[in-house]
């Protein structure tokens, strides 16, 4: 009894002296946080002479090939706006966090930037599966997502649910769109595989393309990212005696797809997502998994048809990418101009249009509005017009159809804008892609006030 | 008070309890002054350790290599994501949480019966296999799971009572996600106080006996595999919470935060800190957590390209591992154990009682088989 005593006060007296220490300053509720209001003028990010602006990408990893290409060219292009004394008065921070392409890693980063950078938006976040774990957490948190680097459609349909969101590229379901009444018209007869990504990729992309040739197609296959193995996909199709295969894929998996056809001398008519088909990367992946028996280069790849809607580098006299050239030289850091650095770039150049469309006085409310309002109409190096509204945060409005021939895609006919569902497919000769300005800036959009 | 002190010290339930609150009370302390964005980490740093923790009973005590942890953590997440699809009528996330233990326990228990019959490295490749196929089946079953985006988590509000209990004690309002790195450190706590004791009792001696010599502890009259199971569904349980607070604290499920990096990271935390040590499991964990972290920003700041300073955090790991292997091959809490075991006047019998303590010989780091 007496020992048990002696424990039992020995134990209360510890924990009387750790609530004690725990509970230093404290009391009870008592409402005192008038001063906060007084603060919230502050917009996090924003002073007189710089704007703090985040992203995650995957700069390691298995994703990292290409994709880390892309926040080189962004930086790049806003160390130039910086050079010509940023817009209103404001240089630009550009911080990028590597999430690996691994979701949790994401929801690190992105807090990282948020709650201890500080940052004032994020621009360009990417990936499906990484930026879905963030979505939510910056639309509660009221932090700007401005042009998220995925074309899934789910980061723009619904701006109620999610009004700091916006999309970029062209989504996957108007590019299924466009290249399905492409091939209804240009080839009825067609007998379509159809080659698709177990995720938004291949599931919208497939929805938009069988609108118009449902009828057409003989075969679906699909493949989880991450098993490389695509013999029993492509064998499947070679059975069904598909000729024309359409692929919504990743460039990893366009160089797998071609491998194992040549493998299987099956030789069907190529049609990939504009996401899967960089020449100049399947090229090299091509060499890299054949070990060398497919020479690096890019007319493994002649023949096949795919989507633009941007210019890359191989259209080196379109006066956009000759605006790319002078930024990347001017500022670029190590290696060469590549079609992921202008993919950064022409994102970078639609976020200094917000910028700059949003006036001297930033906030994150007012760059929303400014998006919603004007960058329907902005100029860019875009191919179609951006769909921007109160109703719609999606991106791009549409595809090119091209033929690569050489490593360089030629047109087959004129851009087409469309948008989700049912809207009509119609020809739009470029209302977006005019030449640059002479300063290489958006500074004809008139900001706000 | 030497008295007192002798009491505390021959008493293993009465030590543990006091060291529990001493760091439930240090958690209120550290987690109120540091930023959100550090109590994310911290979060991070828990949830791992829980995990570390369950392997550490597991391989250090038991003497079973998993390298399938991080399904076990996927199973409790999962089950947590599924379970928080709405935040309107949800059920209270401690319940969740131990819904997900319960289910990730369940499965324990059948891989547990598979595993007992395997030695060393067979059962390292079963829990492999384990590792590849539970993402798998979250991608093939994409309607239930989400496929490859996953599925997102609500976090439920902090709960009223909790709330004004914290505004108690440290008079700041509690945000959701510090609500969640409180539950995390808390379960921590909880989770090392039941494994330490269970270590410290007649179950944890059975493990070690099997763990040392199978054929002498069958004659002394155990029964091995029983054992064994019991290893795997209390290491598995604790997979599970961890899990659970993953899905919790970046509010998402998806497979690709289960992939056989997060399982081999678990046993690189167990490894760095000194196997079978619930102290050195927490160590790794932290080291892992923050390290990465770390590693980038010091690479930010001396100059590197964003590319550049990204590199840099694996490099770091994995030179931190190597080095960690090479000079302390008992890990960071069982060389420092050696240290003062080979300075002190035998020291052994003292140590027995502390948790973990049987894993002070490096040779436990070798299944057997």
């Amino acid at each position: 009894m007496n020992r048990w005593s002696r424990k039992a006060a020995l134990a209360t007296s510890m924990v009387a002296s750790a609530v004690l220490v725990a509970s230093c300053g404290a009391g009870g509720r008592s409402e005192s946080s008038s001063s906060d209001g007084a603060a919230a003028e502050n917009v996090p990010g924003v002073t007189d002479t710089s704007v703090k602006i985040g992203a995650h990408f995957p700069l390691t990893g298995v994703a990292a090939p290409g994709y880390s290409e892309i926040p080189s060219g962004a930086k790049a292009y806003f160390d130039y706006v910086n050079s010509k004394g940023g817009i209103h008065g404001r240089k630009i921070e550009y911080i990028v966090k590597d999430d690996g392409y691994v979701p949790t890693n994401t929801t690190q980063a992105v807090n990282e930037l948020v709650q201890k950078e500080q940052v004032f938006a994020i621009v360009g976040g990417l990936g499906t599966p990484t930026h879905s774990a963030v979505v939510d957490f910056l639309n509660s948190e009221k932090v700007p997502d401005l042009f998220v680097s995925s074309g899934s459609i789910k980061w723009g349909d619904k701006p109620s649910e999610r009004p700091m969101t916006f999309g970029w590229q062209p989504d996957y379901e108007i590019e299924g769109k466009i290249i399905g009444k492409y091939i209804k018209e240009k080839m009825p007869n067609a007998k379509i595989g159809l080659y698709l990504q177990d995720d938004d990729l291949g599931a919208d992309g497939a929805k938009g393309l069988k609108q118009f040739v449902g009828d057409q197609v003989v075969k679906e296959v699909k493949y989880t990212p991450g098993n490389t193995d695509v013999a029993p996909q492509i064998a499947a199709l070679q059975a069904s005696k598909a000729d024309l295969v359409v692929g919504f894929n990743v460039p990893s998996y366009t160089a797998l797809s071609q491998l194992t056809a040549l493998k299987l001398n099956y030789k069907p008519k190529w049609f990939y997502t504009n996401v899967g088909s960089d020449p100049k990367l399947v090229g090299s992946l091509l060499a890299k998994f054949s070990k060398g028996a497919v020479k690096d280069g890019n007319s493994a790849l002649d023949g096949i048809m795919t989507t633009e809607y941007i210019p890359g580098v191989d259209s080196a006299d379109d006066p956009w990418v000759k605006l790319w050239t002078k930024v990347w030289d001017e500022q670029g850091k190590d290696g060469e101009l590549t079609n992921y650095r202008v993919y950064g770039m022409s994102q970078a150049y639609a976020f200094v249009s917000a910028l700059q469309a949003s006036g001297k006085n930033l906030t994150r409310e007012g760059i929303v509005k400014a998006i919603e309002d004007g960058g329907a109409k902005w100029k860019g190096p875009n191919k179609l017009p951006f769909r921007y509204s109160k109703d719609s945060h999606l991106g791009i409005s549409g595809v090119e159809v091209v033929e690569i021939k050489k490593g360089i895609g030629e047109p087959l006919q004129d851009p087409m804008v469309t948008d989700l569902g049912d809207a009509e497919i119609k020809p739009d000769s470029g209302t977006a892609e005019q030449a640059p300005n002479e300063s290489g800036l958006p500074d004809d959009i008139k900001g706000a006030e | 008070m030497r008295k007192a002190l002798d009491t505390v010290r021959g008493n293993v339930l009465l030590k543990h309890s006091l060291i529990a609150l001493l760091a439930a009370a240090l958690v209120l302390l550290v987690m109120e002054s540091v930023s959100p964005f550090r109590q994310g980490q911290l979060a991070m740093m828990a949830y791992y350790a829980i995990a570390a923790g369950g392997l550490t009973v597991l391989t250090g005590l038991s003497g079973q290599l998993s390298l399938g942890h991080g399904a076990f953590m996927a199973i409790g997440a999962y089950t947590t994501a599924l379970l928080l699809q709405e935040r309107e009528g949800a059920l209270p996330m401690i319940v969740i949480i131990l819904i997900a233990a319960l289910v990730a326990t369940v499965v324990g228990a059948i891989v547990g019966v598979a595993a007992a019959r395997l030695h060393g490295p067979y059962i390292a490749g079963a829990t492999l296999a384990l590792a590849v196929a539970v993402p798998g089946i979250a991608l093939h079953f994409s309607s239930v799971f989400g496929g490859e985006q996953g599925l997102n988590v609500k976090v439920p509000e902090v709960p009223r009572l909790a709330d004004d209990a914290l505004y108690f004690l440290t008079g700041t309002e509690t945000s959701t996600s510090e609500w969640v790195a409180y539950s995390a450190w808390f379960l921590l706590i909880i989770v090392y106080f039941l494994l330490a004791n269970l270590s410290a009792s007649r179950i944890g001696r059975r493990w070690r006996a099997v763990r040392d010599d199978e054929v002498a502890a069958s004659l002394a009259g155990i029964d091995l595999g029983r054992d064994r199971v019991v290893a795997f569904v209390v290491s598995a349980a604790c997979a599970g919470v961890a899990g659970a607070l993953l899905a919790l604290a970046s509010r998402l499920a998806a497979p690709g935060s289960f992939s056989l990096v997060l399982s081999l990271t678990l046993l690189s935390a167990v490894v760095l800190g000194g196997l079978g040590s619930l102290l050195g499991a927490l160590l790794g964990s932290g080291l892992l957590a923050l390290l990465p972290n770390l590693a980038t920003s010091i690479g930010s700041s001396m100059g590197l390209s964003d590319v550049k300073a990204a590199e840099l955090s694996p490099l770091v790991i994995g030179l931190t591992t190597m080095l960690v292997i090479l000079l302390a091959p008992a890990g960071v809490v069982g060389s420092v154990r050696q240290l003062l075991a080979g300075r002190g006047p035998r020291a052994t019998t003292a140590a027995a009682g502390t948790p973990g303590a049987g894993a002070d010989t490096p040779t436990v780091a070798e299944p057997r088989g």
